[in-house]
């Protein structure tokens, strides 16, 4: 059998240690009935069998890098050094647990305790936790975080409306037992004034994303400032990647910056596994779910790193924890901080400044064909809004067939007013001449 | 014989709280089995000045590394004060519990309410019980 | 032996990529919007690629030795998973993409759906929720939403063996629902009376784990399935042990309602360091309306004559929402279904059964030496406790730290809360008779060493990179983060 290492001689000395005729009799306390069903599931195959199938599976996509590729909306195709995955195939990390023995799991301890400083450095918060599922559930677990610091029992929620259409069905899945009110994105507008009008005094959190769904900077300290004056907490949903370009929300006063780390070297991979990011202020850490590592030392006095303020968490607080969750997404996080050192201070700025300047050319020479408009109110950062002349499906199917393009998002199916609008990402992996051959093509479209 | 300092001058919860009457008002902490039983404490969750709960209402928290443990008001009141000392040193509570360790002090609304609660010998032997 | 942190190494102006100058004109981007500093480490690659590696050889691993850490199910990670999930078809597609260029995809996350439905007796499965804590918050939510459809607004509150996991009472919580702990009895199975005084019309359910965390099957888990469906309420199963029943019981059979399987336990995918998991969740036919979505379809009507199914994603019709964005953890699933495809029928039955004879084994040779509280028969696992009379002072700790000496990694401590002083052993069926008796030996004369030089235990480990580390200073003096930042109130 595959990855089992019994002999039939151990086994029979096993079951004699144990007093036992045959491993059948281990099944006893299984009521008869039930015990033993028939698996209606096919027989085994060899490795090699299972690896052509597999494969053969895999060749029934069309993967990016045997396409050219402008869809984003919340899974970016960026670059990610060769070191990334080569730290992450490392077994003593792959193969680890959770560290709940630090002095055997330092490895795993520090390299949390980096991404961690990372996040925070990133941001410019003072402490962000090991992980979460997703940006989703980390925007959800902001909410219930602003639920349970609200002194005065507010149970409001404000979302704008360009969040991502998803995070905002998550926070609603999350809180659904909870008792409050979601407002601000039905109907949801882009308008930053609309949705700060939404916030009241009975508000516990606000949130907004940065740059938002449509890829625009909006002036998020306006929307800070504006959640403070109604006491509500201001929480920022950030693409990790335009932090290296753009204003750290915490320097303009949020309280809570989550986001999406998958741009940070994690594969597309179909929609997951990725990394939702969460920091915060030092003031609330204690309402903070999730795994924390801090720093401290051992008796002869060498520095090392636990796990720590479990007292938050579900196997010590039970019902009354923070949050239920346990296993996150810890090598995630390490591909994370492995990318950002890689990357470091320079690299992350030329990767934000690539994305920049392509996103910008791409929509000049869109905006140059007939019958193709830019929404140009707000500055952008890799990806903007298209009006199109035809319906986007159909136009994708073009590009597809025709040149091998998978085109951008169709923004008609979440925001139902949005009719012929493509959302087009552009990140540092487009070329020029993949740009010039998307706008040649949706030239020919609208021929 | 019980291996906790149990003061004659004070009564006891079931939830393991002290309290201290002083005419109208009272001071209130954790007992020297609590603090034995959290271990070393690191952190006390203090609530805000001039809220008022009614008795075994939960008022704040004490975490050790291993375990939290609510905080139950003795008997219904105002809190008038908390001692600022336990937010950076917590670990008064493990060294001196009944002094330097009180959590708060309130405002009675009933001093009566205290009587229910066990004197001494009683919290010795509900404390020898549970070892 | 430390590292130093990544910030520490490097040099201003060093870097550990050559990034490409742009290839178009350069757009102007409004001074006001940009960061002045971006704090990141400033190091070449054979820095980063030292110093993780050197990180990585601080930790214990399942590549390194055993890992018996009870619940957790450390078995064996086949590296053929690896393969096939880094297969650029698989890991370089875009969730948004149109399915017909996703079939692939699709059809792998189907049949896994469909592996998963057999393998537990259900008739729905999702596979959305990306861990087991987040299949629970689903399974409850999904039973919220069924009792409330049916106007059944007064069922609040979800009964749980006081022998649960903590992410048990944590998920009912976040569901807005109230927890009554049920107390075990004495041979550690739920106290049926007490179950009984509690099932009434305000039970939305009971949540179970059977194997329960001592690792015995409920073998009244029929009559209990059955009082608690007498009173209207569901039973959600936490599937954290269904390593012990592949092709030897199929929870839905038993009457099960939902369940949750751990992808990062039961099928072999690795665990991280702490993730990423994967917690799909099945149901039976009466609540399949409700699970989280998408779900992978068969298109219909478009199968004709010889041709290929076409895969499609759909929402349930009374879908309680989406749990993450997008359709799930499947990098994480692609390793299960590699596994369960190696395994096939056969395969998974003989790792059921393997790993049930191995937990016994280790019993049925530590029973003289160490306290088995529930000496019987087990499923995968199984708790000891980690103290002797004759060793005062000695706790489950201190065993477990000396064991790291030994060059293994300690079973669980302190879970399930019932046991004092537990030590929750898991061995897993990849572990082969000397792996199980170098530990036993380990465990024996760890026993010895109690009573003949308690110092070894209490002052252990020995061996490792650091020490004992002093948690209460991690906690009293918080150190979260490395770098200074400004605090802007
Ligand atoms: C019995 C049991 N239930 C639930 C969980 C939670 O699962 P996860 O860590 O995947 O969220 C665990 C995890 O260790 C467990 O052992």
């Amino acid at each position: 059998m595959s990855y089992i290492p019994h002999t039939a001689d151990d086994i029979q000395a096993m079951l004699e240690t144990i007093g036992l005729a045959d491993v059948e009799e281990l099944f006893t306390a299984i009521p008869e009935a039930f015990r033993f069903p028939t698996l209606d599931l096919p027989e085994g195959l060899s490795q090699m069998e299972t690896s052509q199938a597999i494969e053969y599976l895999s060749e029934a996509n069309l993967p990016a890098g045997k396409m050219i590729t402008f869809l984003g909306a919340g899974a970016y195709n960026h670059y990610s050094p060769a070191v990334v995955n080569q730290v992450l195939l490392r077994g003593e990390f792959l193969t680890a647990y959770t560290p709940y023995q630090p002095e055997i799991s330092q490895g795993t301890l520090q390299a949390i305790f980096e991404y961690q400083s990372m996040i925070c450095a990133l941001t410019a918060m003072e402490v962000a936790n090991a992980s979460h599922y997703d940006g989703a559930t980390a925007l959800a677990e902001a909410v219930i975080l602003a639920l349970n610091a609200a002194r005065d029992d507010r149970k409001k929620v404000v979302l704008s409306g360009v969040i991502h259409p998803e995070y905002r069905e998550v926070v609603r899945t999350y809180t659904q037992g909870m008792g409050l009110t979601i407002e601000g994105d039905e109907p949801a507008s882009a308008d930053l004034n609309t949705f700060i009008d939404a916030i009241d005094d009975q508000t516990a959190l606000a949130a907004i994303q940065y740059p938002n769904f449509f890829g625009q900077i909006d002036d998020i300290a306006r929307f800070i400032q504006a959640a403070h004056a109604h006491g509500a907490l201001a929480c920022i949903v950030a693409d990790p990647i335009a932090l290296g370009l753009l204003k750290p929300p915490g320097a303009m006063g949020a309280d809570i910056v989550v986001g999406e780390g998958q741009g940070l070297g994690i594969p597309m991979s179909f929609g997951g596994p990725y990394l939702g990011f969460f920091a915060t202020r030092q003031k609330y850490v204690r309402k903070m779910a999730g795994r924390l590592v801090g720093e401290t030392t051992d008796a002869q006095g060498q520095t090392g790193y636990v796990l720590t303020l479990s007292t938050r968490e579900q196997h010590i607080r039970r019902e009354k924890a923070t949050s239920n969750i346990c296993t996150n997404q810890g090598l995630m996080a390490l591909a994370a901080a492995v990318y950002l050192s890689v990357m470091g201070k320079h690299g992350l700025r030329k990767v934000a400044e690539l994305c920049y300047h392509k996103s910008h050319y791409a929509a000049d020479v869109i905006d140059r064909l007939d019958g193709y408009n830019i929404d140009r109110h707000k500055p952008f950062f890799k990806e903007f809004v298209v009006q199109c002349p035809r319906p986007v499906a159909e136009i994708n199917r073009y590009l597809l067939e025709t040149y091998g393009i998978i085109g951008g998002y169709d923004l008609e199916s979440p925001y139902p007013d949005r009719k012929n609008q493509m959302l087009i990402a552009v990140t540092e992996m487009n070329t020029r001449e993949e740009i010039d051959l998307l706008a040649q093509a949706l030239n020919e479209v609208e021929q | 014989m019980s291996n906790w300092n149990i003061p004659t001058d004070l009564h006891y919860t079931k939830t393991d709280e002290w309290i201290k009457v002083d005419g109208q008002e009272a001071l209130i902490g954790i007992t020297d089995y609590a603090q034995d039983q959290l271990s070393d404490i690191v952190f006390v969750e203090l609530p805000e000045v001039g809220t008022s709960y009614s008795a075994n209402q939960s008022l704040g928290v004490v975490e050790s590394v291993k375990a939290a443990a609510d905080i139950h008001l003795p008997a219904s009141g105002e809190i008038v004060a908390t001692n600022n000392d336990l937010a950076d040193t917590p670990e008064i509570l493990n060294q001196d519990p009944y002094e330097g360790g009180w959590i708060v002090r309130v405002k009675l609304a009933d001093p009566s309410e205290v009587d229910s609660l066990m004197d001494a010998s009683a919290y010795t032997a509900y404390c020898d019980e549970r070892g | 032996m430390t590292e130093p942190l990544i910030y520490d190494l490097g040099s201003p102006g060093r870097a550990g990529i050559k990034m490409p100058d742009p290839d178009v004109p350069l757009a102007d981007l409004p001074a006001d919007l940009a960061r002045d500093d971006l704090d990141l480490p400033e190091v070449s690659e054979v820095d980063v690629v030292r110093h993780y590696t050197r990180l990585s050889i601080l930790n214990h691993s399942i590549d390194k030795g055993f890992y018996p850490l009870g619940s957790c199910t450390m078995k064996y990670n086949p590296r053929l998973n690896e393969d096939m999930a880094r297969l650029p078809g698989l890991a370089a597609v875009h969730p948004y993409q149109d399915p017909e260029t996703a079939q692939g995809a699709l059809e792998l996350m189907y049949e896994t759906q469909e592996w998963l439905k057999e393998i537990g007796g259900f008739a729905g499965v999702s596979l959305q929720p990306s861990a087991g804590a987040q299949g629970e918050f689903t399974g409850i939510l999904i039973m919220r939403a069924y009792h409330r459809d049916r106007g059944d607004t007064r069922r609040t509150r979800i009964l749980i063996p006081d022998s649960a996991h903590g992410t048990n009472p944590a998920s009912t919580t976040m569901s807005g629902l109230e927890v009554i702990e049920i107390p075990s009895d004495a041979r550690g199975n739920v106290d049926l009376e007490s179950l009984r005084a509690h099932c009434d019309d305000t039970v939305v359910g009971l949540m179970i784990t059977n194997p329960n965390t001592l690792g015995l099957f409920e073998d009244q888990i029929v009559p209990i399935i059955e009082l608690v469906h007498n009173c209207g309420g569901l039973v959600y199963g936490d599937g954290a042990n269904l390593n012990a029943l592949m092709g030897i019981v199929r929870p839905g059979d038993l009457g099960f309602d939902v369940m949750h399987y751990n992808l990062h336990k039961t099928f072999s995918t690795p665990h991280g360091g702490g993730g990423p998991g994967s917690g799909p969740v099945g149901v039976a036919e009466h609540l399949a309306p409700y699970l989280p979505g998408p779900l992978v379809d068969i298109v219909e009507g478009a199968e004709s004559e010889g041709e290929m199914p076409r895969y499609q994603l759909v929402m349930p019709a009374r879908s309680i929402g989406r749990m993450k964005a997008f359709y799930g953890n499947f990098g994480v699933i692609v390793r299960a279904y590699t596994y369960m495809m190696v395994n096939g029928s056969d395969g998974l039955r003989r790792v059921s059964e393997m790993a049930v004879l191995n937990a016994n084994y280790l019993r049925a040779r530590l029973r003289n030496t160490y306290h088995v509280p529930y000496d019987r028969v087990n499923m995968h696992e199984f708790v000891i406790e980690g103290r002797f009379a004759d060793a005062p002072g000695i706790h489950a700790l201190d065993i477990s730290k000396r064991l790291m000496d030994y060059g293994m990694h300690p079973p669980t401590n302190y879970f399930p809360l019932i046991v004092h002083e537990a030590l929750m052993i898991e061995p897993t069926e990849t572990e082969s008779k000397e792996s199980l008796d170098a530990f036993c030996n380990a465990m024996v004369s760890i026993a010895r060493e109690a009573r003949e030089q308690p110092e070894l235990l209490r002052d252990a480990p020995h061996s490792t990179p650091v020490g004992r580390l002093d948690e209460v200073r991690a906690a009293r003096q918080l150190s979260l983060c490395c770098r200074p930042i400004a605090n802007p109130d």
